[in-house]
């Protein structure tokens, strides 16, 4: 199966162009989430609420290791994710997982207690990472939003405009990744806006600006690309052989994301998607088979009359 | 070797903290780590379930619709535009006594459909945001555009049947309502299917067929219901052609599209699936073998009609569920990288290349570090 | 709107029009987004602060509308935090506009049962009222025949989370009042880090600045959970990785520091002396030391009094030991020849001495010795300390690693390769710690186990070397320099003992007889003191109304002031800005040490448990007390927050920060500063007449602080006040200016000069971008803004950088002077080659290679030969609560140790001995990110309780088996003090350790959660014992035992009932675990 090219109908494609914007356009910004460094702090979580008034939703206790806040939704649109596993990091030593050395001679597991349990365990890692909206090049929500309240901005972003949003929760079932929800008592969709307010004023998104070790990069596209790229190569010859770009390849089903990631592992690891597809790209097809079963519907009920008359 | 100097001129060596690598110190060398082999996997480890996910949560965030609403909206925008569309044959070819039930079924339906749909929104006051844009990307815009289009017609030509005013313009909307009317009945299935939602993408070669073969049924049935049995024979017709099409699509469509027709068969969706089956083939029978009585005949188009509601609520819980489990979504997508990757190096190649982009994506695959992978 | 516009305003239109056929882009565009501008755009001003949480000291923009804050953001001119905020700061907005805030002055009546409203000058007038009653119906004027001038009766807490003006304005007063009770965080958080580092290094503060651990080939952060509870500060061990520095994580649990080092090393909490120790000695017997700069800057080469036994001469004890009295002489420590002052080894004095917090005099300078001590710098005589810390160390051994930390020889192993691989002339390792070492009943003794390793090592004083003490609040390094603790005047001078220290005189000859180095400048410290407190009133003649201080008789810690309560001693007491109720070890104890006051006043933000559990604590909940039968009267005053006030804080780097302020406060709301002064001001009024003696350290105190036209004092008129003034009056610009003859005053000698030349240098902002790493023009640091200290370390004998890597400071010969790019830490023009004449005393007894200027010898001590009271070198005992038997010696626990048995604090039976196995788990206490401290900054604060809604134990799988405990559930844990539930979180990251051929299971548990505010639940210090350490007085929280058992704790008078049967089990009486 050859995948197609998502963008086709006037996607803004890598410059971002073709959305109108003449003159105002301008580049095409994102986020390079490089997961590697990331501390799990959340502060780009409390970062987000503050500067956009994103309401607290809710005193949940998990036990989902350190998430509480679950997953991205209409009151989180940073979520950091918690995943302990049993795999090493690179040439990393986490302690807790490692078998007792060989070499030095094990004591005797005759005796009483020389058996702790972690024997067991192999090895360990624990994996942070912040997600938040793809705005993606592609965007489904923003293809089937039906008020235009999501559009996509001259910094080639995506943004719920809340003036119009009048809660149709279309843009929720078209999400491939589950990002952008309609808030309960308010009946509006919401989501990262890529901090739309403060990138028209040249300032950075307050996720990316809080971020202690700069898990969370924040600039021009082309060159977050490019810095990720170089950036997996220095994982990779340092070892740490499962770093993954995610979302950052224009050729994938959505066209690539402006907030693309470095991963340490599979996608849905982190309850992302492995291959999302925007999924207007059948849109077409949709359409053309709806066109064929209205036809059908025309016929099948004028034949239902061409019978005899009784 | 580490570049932290100090030198009499100042800091040497400055990287930025972001370039940070954790295990670049090798402080476990290749050979230190126990190879396991065999072990690795072995009784005590968990073994890698058939797919990964995030603690068992959904990928997708569920969909916010209501069944009420929604199954509803469907199920009454199918009833509405096939009844029009039965009401204009009824009318061009003489029964009247069809036709106009059928036209005020038709108006009916499509006004339910449309409180229904205003009711699920978020901000119902801000319905008529929909017209501010006409967006063919988006199935409910251009949903919203047929809608206004073609529900002045089927008021139009309901009431002009009520009241026998202006009898022109009655004929010209009810035919104008029954040119839209398939629209209407069928570009819901490409709004459900304009979805991330796995239980409906899948199926959107088959939905539209489904709603319109459903919306036949509905229709008819309503016919039946509604209609002399003088009168209702194209009814009948299009009852009995509608339920076993519909009966047909539908059990293609969940074996037809792979994992993401299981949710179709389990839980609510299955009850209202198999509810819907039953009902319309019993129906379908009902109102072939009632066909002279009043009573079955109405029974049946009751029967039809409810079936058909109940594959709209089917198709939705179906798609409820398909969100809530991240099998649906993980699973099929991990399919279509493996089925990728298989495919022959050169047309791999050139794939990337005009994707402009060779290593490190997510999506080639890379297993886990050191272990097993995935 | 003509209907033209209104058309093309229609999108569809615009679609139709424009370049957005398909309505995804431009023509969708609405109304609102035409106008979108981010909120800050429209702010009126921009105000520069500090966040308020930890001692990281991150910058924060704060920007003002219409006097409304409106957004709080990092400040990326900040060398220090370079604009970013972890949850907590970027929450700061939430934490100060947020709803959570109490606006009115609440008051509860003696028996009520609720909270009344109070006019605010009502209140103040009534807490004067009480201040006053209360002293005079509990003055002690003599004890044992010697002057105290003081009371017992009043007693505060809470300092760390004030501004330094704040701290001063407390400490001034109450010392005025005879209020000797004065205590804050710093006692309960990094005491022991005073005392550790400076009987070290001379200095108790963190050798180091953050930004500096970008130059380390190697950071081992032990004892401390750097990326949680320092994020910001962690960008700077990220930025020393990025340059490929290692970096080890040694702590009993995997925690998200663990996550971003190379190494995580779990070991047994409670054993750091073991694993340090076996490094020391891999260091000695591998011969991996600095020998040069061991022999120039260190003691390694000075000769011990033939006196001194070692704790392996006897089994765990050294010389001196006084089994009665659980303390030691410790004059037989001392150097050979060399003598401490009389008073302090005077066998009869040093029992009362014991127990005045001495230790923590340390904090910059303070170890007196009267003559040179002999050297053998070759290093071969048996009793130069190099010798001893050999012979001291030699069984510290990997094997001995194995069994008592639980960590295996090879992971041992490559630790101390790391480690020596980075370390020497080259190259610079550092340590990073915070209370995980701190809070120990050998706490100060683990602080100088790294001391002495990074002295072998050659990394101290060093670029990309030295120990980061991580400190806490944003302000505990301040409130520990001017300190509200109850041993301490400003700048760590010792507050005075009656014993001894009876005459100005007699204090300065106890104190600052050495025979070299800065401190023997203490005279000029302390008249200069003396001087900002009563001005004209301190002459010369009068000992410069050295009699107006109080004086200490034992000490009057925090938690001997609890005991004091409980016994109904102490009757007033002000909270501010501390909940011990949730903070301190024993939370009961503290419940029923405030039911027994007369008073209490508590200000704070919101209603933190210490000021509402006479109403919904645990003991009513139990029935075991009823509101109506307390007597205590109980006001809450609340506060002004970071942003409503200006005033500076001191950071973990000793950078003192000025914040300005943004807006004011709202309803009642005041910030400290105006209490005090208000109080103080009230007090003088109200005893104006009273024509006692007693009064006059009061009346006659400087008070006259200008005020602004909300009656705030100016925090800048205090900030001068403590910088200093000459006999001109003007500001002075160094402590170097300070004179003992009256003319100079000065309110905390080590921050002279933050107001040189009459400018606020602590309000400096020159970019970080704009300097270089050391950033010497943002705000000031003491002393004498250097920010990494004893860097004259950093060159050698000649004054030449150790190597050409590793340059700080170095001596330039042409122009005569050290120069480099630090302030030195040394006198400018001496030269490495001086060498100091015959005679020579003080500050011209220095020689050029005496890096550690404030110590006694000049030298740094890797044998402390006096200020410690529980041992020169530090040795493994187990802690108080162990399931272990100390390998090592018959001593099993640290043998002066302090203790408090009271039927509220009862201990676990000792290791070994039947009962133990009651509590058969080790369990330890912590922090996470999204919280802080005892909650009062983040329970209350939605955005950071969301993120950890819950009070929770983290165990491993394993132990989850063994106990039947469930991933979600409840557990209940057990100790001899209470039983509080938790819910469980079953992690790997949690591992069982093998020690002794045991296998041994940590539960953690983070400390933050209490009944009250938004998220809620059960305190861990319910179970915590008071157990302390004996130098400074720290309890230890980071090590104890329990028992878990899966489900909730049972409610009412079944809790009790639940302790008492484990209790009974554990056949524990009121001697129980108080063995030697
Ligand atoms: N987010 C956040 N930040 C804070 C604070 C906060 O409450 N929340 N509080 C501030 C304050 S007041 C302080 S004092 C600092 C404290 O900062 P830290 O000392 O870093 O804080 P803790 O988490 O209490 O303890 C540190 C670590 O010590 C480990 N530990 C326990 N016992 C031992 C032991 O015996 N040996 C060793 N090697 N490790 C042990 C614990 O597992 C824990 O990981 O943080 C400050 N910063
Ligand atoms: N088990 C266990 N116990 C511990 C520790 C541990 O690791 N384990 N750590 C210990 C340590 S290191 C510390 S520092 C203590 C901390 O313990 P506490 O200091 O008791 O805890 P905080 O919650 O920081 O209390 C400070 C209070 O000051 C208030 N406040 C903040 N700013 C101001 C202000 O400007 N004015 C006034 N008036 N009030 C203000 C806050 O709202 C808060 O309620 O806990 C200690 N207790
Ligand atoms: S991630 Fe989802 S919400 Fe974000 S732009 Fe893409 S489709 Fe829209
Ligand atoms: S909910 Fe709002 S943003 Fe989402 S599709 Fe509907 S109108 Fe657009
Ligand atoms: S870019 Fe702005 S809106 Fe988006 S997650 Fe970051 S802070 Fe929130
Ligand atoms: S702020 Fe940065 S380091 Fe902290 S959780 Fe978010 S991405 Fe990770
Ligand atoms: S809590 Fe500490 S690290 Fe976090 S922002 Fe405040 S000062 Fe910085
Ligand atoms: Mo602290």
């Amino acid at each position: 199966m050859v995948v197609r090219s998502a963008r086709g109908h006037g996607d803004p494609g890598e410059s971002g162009t073709g959305q109108g914007y003449g003159d105002e356009q301008r580049e095409r910004v994102g986020f390079f989430t490089d997961t590697s460094v990331c501390i799990g702090c959340k502060a780009c979580e409390v970062a987000c609420k503050e500067w956009n008034s994103v309401p607290e939703d809710g005193l949940d206790f998990t036990a989902m290791s350190f998430d509480n806040s679950v997953g991205l939704g209409a009151d989180t649109w940073r979520h950091v994710a918690f995943v302990e596993q049993r795999r090493p990091l690179g040439h990393q030593d986490a302690g807790v997982g490692r078998p007792a050395p060989v070499d030095l001679g094990m004591p005797s597991t005759e005796l009483p207690g020389a058996y702790t349990g972690v024997e067991e365990r192999e090895e360990f890692r624990w994996l942070m990472a912040s997600d938040v909206c793809k705005h993606c090049t592609s965007a489904a929500c923003l293809d089937v939003c039906p008020t235009g309240s999501l559009f996509r901005t001259e910094f080639g972003t995506v943004v719920v405009q809340q003036d119009i949003c009048n809660g149709c929760g279309y843009c929720v079932s078209a999400c491939p990744y589950g990002v952008i929800d309609r808030r309960e008592d308010d009946g509006r969709a919401w989501k990262c806006t890529m901090c739309y307010d403060r990138i028209g004023d040249g300032m950075e998104p307050a996720c990316a600006k809080a971020c202690p070790t700069d898990s969370i990069q924040f600039g021009n596209l082309d060159e977050l690309r490019e810095r990720a790229a170089r950036r997996l190569e220095d994982l990779h010859g340092a070892g740490v052989s499962s770093a993954r770009l995610y979302g950052e390849d224009p050729g994938d089903g959505v066209g690539g994301n402006a907030a693309f990631f470095l991963l340490l592992d599979e996608p849905e690891v982190y309850g992302m998607p492995p291959d999302p597809v925007v999924t207007t790209r059948d849109l077409p097809s949709m359409w053309a088979h709806a066109g064929l079963a209205a036809a059908a519907l025309l016929v099948g009920s004028a034949a239902a009359f061409a019978g005899r008359r009784r | 070797m580490s570049t932290s100097d100090v030198t009499r001129e100042g800091v040497r060596g400055q990287r930025p903290g972001r370039d940070a690598v954790t295990g670049s110190a090798r402080v476990v060398g290749e050979g230190q780590r126990r190879r396991h082999g065999g072990r690795r996997g072995g009784p005590t480890r968990v073994p890698d379930a058939e797919f990964r996910s995030y603690y068992g949560r959904p990928v997708l965030n569920q969909v916010v619709w209501e069944a009420s609403d929604i199954g509803g909206y469907l199920f009454l925008g199918g009833l509405a535009g096939a009844s029009s569309v039965l009401a204009a044959g009824a009318e061009l070819t003489g029964r009247d006594a069809m036709a106009r039930p059928l036209k005020y079924t038709a108006l009916a339906a499509i006004s339910g459909s449309v409180v229904a749909l205003v009711h699920d929104l978020g901000r119902p006051e801000r319905f008529l945001n929909m017209l501010r844009v006409v967006k063919p990307t988006s199935p409910m815009s251009v949903g919203t555009w047929i809608l206004t289009a073609y529900g002045p017609l089927a008021g139009v030509a309901a009431v002009t049947a009520a009241t026998g005013w202006f009898p022109r313009i009655g004929r010209a909307a009810t035919l104008g309502a029954a040119a839209v009317g398939p629209l209407v009945a069928t570009y819901t299935a490409p709004l459900v299917c304009d979805t991330a939602v796995p239980s409906w993408h899948e199926g959107y070669r088959y939905m539209p067929f489904l709603f319109a073969a459903s919306a036949s049924a509905a229709a008819g049935g309503a016919g039946l219901v509604a209609s002399p049995l003088g009168q209702s024979g194209p009814a009948r017709r299009a009852a009995v052609g509608g339920a076993l099409v519909e009966t047909a699509v539908s059990t293609a469509m969940e074996h037809r599209m792979g994992l993401a027709g299981e949710p179709y068969r389990l839980g609510t969706a299955g009850v209202f699936v198999r509810a819907a089956k039953a009902l319309t083939l019993a129906g379908a029978a009902g109102a072939v073998l009632g066909r002279r009585s009043r009573a079955v005949s109405a029974l049946s188009g009751a029967a039809l009609l409810a079936g058909s509601a109940c594959t709209r609520l089917g198709v939705f819980h179906a798609g409820k569920q398909s969100a809530a489990d991240p099998k649906y979504t993980v699973v099929p997508q991990r399919r279509r990288m493996a089925e990728r990757a298989a495919e022959p190096a050169a047309e791999q190649e050139a794939r990337a290349e005009a994707a402009g982009r060779t290593a490190g994506r997510a999506g080639s695959g890379g297993a886990g570090g050191g272990a097993a992978g995935a | 709107m003509g209907v033209r516009t209104w058309i093309e305003s229609w999108p569809v239109y615009r679609q139709a029009t424009g370049g957005d056929r398909l309505g995804r882009g431009a023509a969708a565009r609405s109304g609102a987004t035409e106008e979108l501008r981010p909120r800050t755009a429209d702010a009126d001003r921009v105000v520069k602060s500090v966040c308020p949480y930890c001692a990281v000291g991150c910058g924060q923009n704060v920007y003002v509308k219409d006097e409304r804050v409106i957004q709080i953001e990092g400040n990326p001119d900040s060398p220090i935090s370079r604009g970013r905020l972890c949850p907590k700061g970027s929450a700061s907005l939430q934490l100060t506009t947020g709803s959570a805030r109490e606006e009115k002055v609440l008051y509860r009546r003696p028996y009520g049962a609720d909270w009344e409203e109070l006019d605010l000058g009502t209140a103040m007038s009534m807490v004067a009222e009480r201040v006053a009653r209360t002293r005079d119906e509990t003055w002690e004027e003599e004890v044992d025949g010697r002057r105290v001038a003081r009371t017992l009766g009043i007693a505060g807490l809470g300092g760390a989370t004030l501004d330094n003006e704040e701290n001063y304005l407390i400490k001034k007063l109450f010392t005025a009042l005879g209020v000797v009770q004065v205590e804050n965080q710093a006692r309960v958080c990094h005491s022991s880090t005073v005392a550790g580092l400076g009987t070290s290094f001379g200095r108790g503060g963190s050798t180091t600045f953050l930004q500096d651990l970008q130059n380390s080939d190697c950071i081992v952060i032990e004892g401390s959970n750097f990326a949680e509870a320092h994020p910001v500060g962690f960008q700077w061990v990220m930025e020393a990785k990025a340059r490929g520095a290692v970096v080890i994580h040694v702590d009993p649990r995997f925690s998200r520091t663990s996550a971003l080092a190379d190494l995580h090393v779990p070991l047994r909490a409670g054993t750091d002396i073991a694993f340090l120790g076996a490094i020391v000695n891999h260091v000695l017997t591998g011969e991996k030391y600095f020998r040069d700069y061991l022999l120039e800057f260190t003691n390694a080469a000075t000769i011990v009094s033939e006196e001194f036994r070692d704790t392996e001469d006897l089994d765990g004890l050294f010389s001196g030991f006084d089994a009665e009295g659980r303390c030691y002489d410790t004059s037989s420590w001392m150097y050979d020849g060399a003598s401490v002052a009389a008073a302090a080894g005077d066998r009869a004095n040093f029992d009362r001495v014991r127990g005045t917090g001495r230790p923590e005099q340390q904090g910059s300078g303070g170890a007196v010795m009267s003559s040179v001590p002999r050297e053998d710098r070759t290093l071969t005589d048996p009793r130069c300390v190099f010798q001893i810390l050999r012979r001291h160390y030699s069984r510290y051994t990997p094997e001995l690693v194995e069994e008592v930390c639980g960590v295996s020889r090879e992971v041992f192993a490559r630790v101390c390769d790391h480690l020596t691989r980075n370390s020497g002339r080259d190259r610079t390792s550092a340590f990073c710690y915070a209370v995980g070492w701190t809070q120990h009943t050998v706490g100060s003794q683990y602080i100088r186990t790294a001391s002495i390793l990074q002295l072998l090592l050659g990394n101290i004083g060093r670029p990309g070397g030295g120990i980061m003490a991580l400190r806490g609040h944003a302000s505990i390094q301040g409130s520990s320099d001017i300190p509200t603790l109850f041993d301490l005047l400003p700048g760590y001078l010792p507050m005075p003992h009656a014993a001894h220290e009876g005459s100005l005189q007699e204090y300065i000859r106890t104190n600052g007889a050495s025979y070299k180095g800065f401190w023997t400048n203490m005279e000029a410290y302390t008249v200069s003191l003396l001087k900002a407190w009563w001005g004209d009133h301190a002459t010369e003649e009068n000992g410069y109304r050295f009699g107006h201080l109080p004086h200490l008789t034992g000490s009057h810690s925090t938690y001997d002031t609890v005991m004091a309560q409980i016994r109904g001693e102490c009757r007033g007491y002000f909270l501010m800005g501390e909940n011990p109720a949730v903070g301190s070890a024993n939370s009961r104890a503290q419940r029923m040490g405030m039911a027994n006051l007369e008073w209490l006043v508590v200000r704070d933000f919101s209603l933190i448990e210490s000021a509402t559990w006479w109403k919904d604590g645990p003991e009513i909940e139990s029935g075991e007390l009823r509101t109506e039968d307390i007597a205590t009267e109980v006001f809450f005053f609340p506060a002004a927050c970071h942003t409503e006030k200006e005033g500076t804080f001191t950071n973990t780097n000793r950078t003192v920060q000025w914040r300005d302020r943004a807006v004011l406060p709202k309803g009642d709301q005041r910030s400290d500063l105006w209490f005090v002064h208000r109080l103080g001001t009230m007090l003088r009024a109200l005893l104006a007449d009273s024509g006692l003696d007693r009064d006059l350290p009061l009346l006659e105190l400087t008070w006259d602080y200008p005020t602004d036209e909300h009656g705030d004092p100016d925090a800048a008129a205090v900030l001068a006040e403590i910088n200093g003034r000459g006999p001109d009056g003007a500001p002075l610009g160094s402590y170097t200016e300070l004179r003992a003859d009256g003319s100079t005053s000065c309110g905390c000698w080590i921050y002279c000069g933050v107001y040189a030349d009459g400018v606020n240098q602590a309000a400096r902002r020159k970019p970080g971008s704009e300097q270089d790493w050391v950033a010497a023009e943002w705000a000031w640091s003491w002393p004498a803004n250097r920010r990494l200290l004893y860097n004259r370390a950093s060159a050698d004998a000649e004054g030449r950088p150790w190597s050409e890597r590793k340059a700080l400071v170095w001596w330039d010969a042409e122009r005569g002077e050290w120069t480099g790019h630090d302030v030195p830490d040394f006198e400018l023009h001496k030269a490495p080659d001086y060498r100091p004449p015959e005679g020579a005393r003080g500050v011209e007894a220095l020689s050029g290679t005496d890096a550690f200027i404030m110590q006694a010898d000049g030298r740094a001590w890797l044998y402390a030969p006096t200020g410690l009271h529980d041992g020169p070198l530090p040795t493994h005992y187990e802690p108080q609560e162990t399931p272990f038997e100390n390998p090592l010696y018959g001593r099993q626990r640290n043998p002066t140790r302090l203790l408090y048995p009271h039927e509220y604090n009862r201990y676990h039976p000792q290791a070994g001995t039947p009962g133990a196995e009651v509590y058969p788990y080790l369990v330890t206490t912590y922090r996470l990110t999204e919280h802080f401290t005892a909650g009062g900054m983040s329970r209350w604060t939605p955005y950071l309780a969301e993120l950890q809604p819950a009070f929770f134990c983290e165990v491993g799988p394993e132990l989850a088996a063994e106990r039947g405990l469930e991933n979600g559930g409840w557990a209940t844990l057990v100790t001899a003090r209470a039983a509080i539930e938790a819910r469980v979180l079953v992690t790997d990251r949690m591992a069982p350790l093998r020690v002794q051929g045991r296998v041994v299971h940590t539960i953690g548990l983070p400390y933050h959660w209490g009944p009250n505010g938004y998220t809620t639940g059960d305190a861990a210090n319910e179970l915590m014992s008071i157990a302390l350490e004996p130098n400074t007085h720290i309890q230890e929280v980071k090590a104890l035992t329990a028992d878990i058992v899966p489900g909730r704790r049972p409610r009412g008078a079944d809790r009790e009932e639940l302790v008492r049967s484990h209790r009974e089990r554990a056949g524990i009486t009121e001697r129980t675990g108080t063995e030697v």
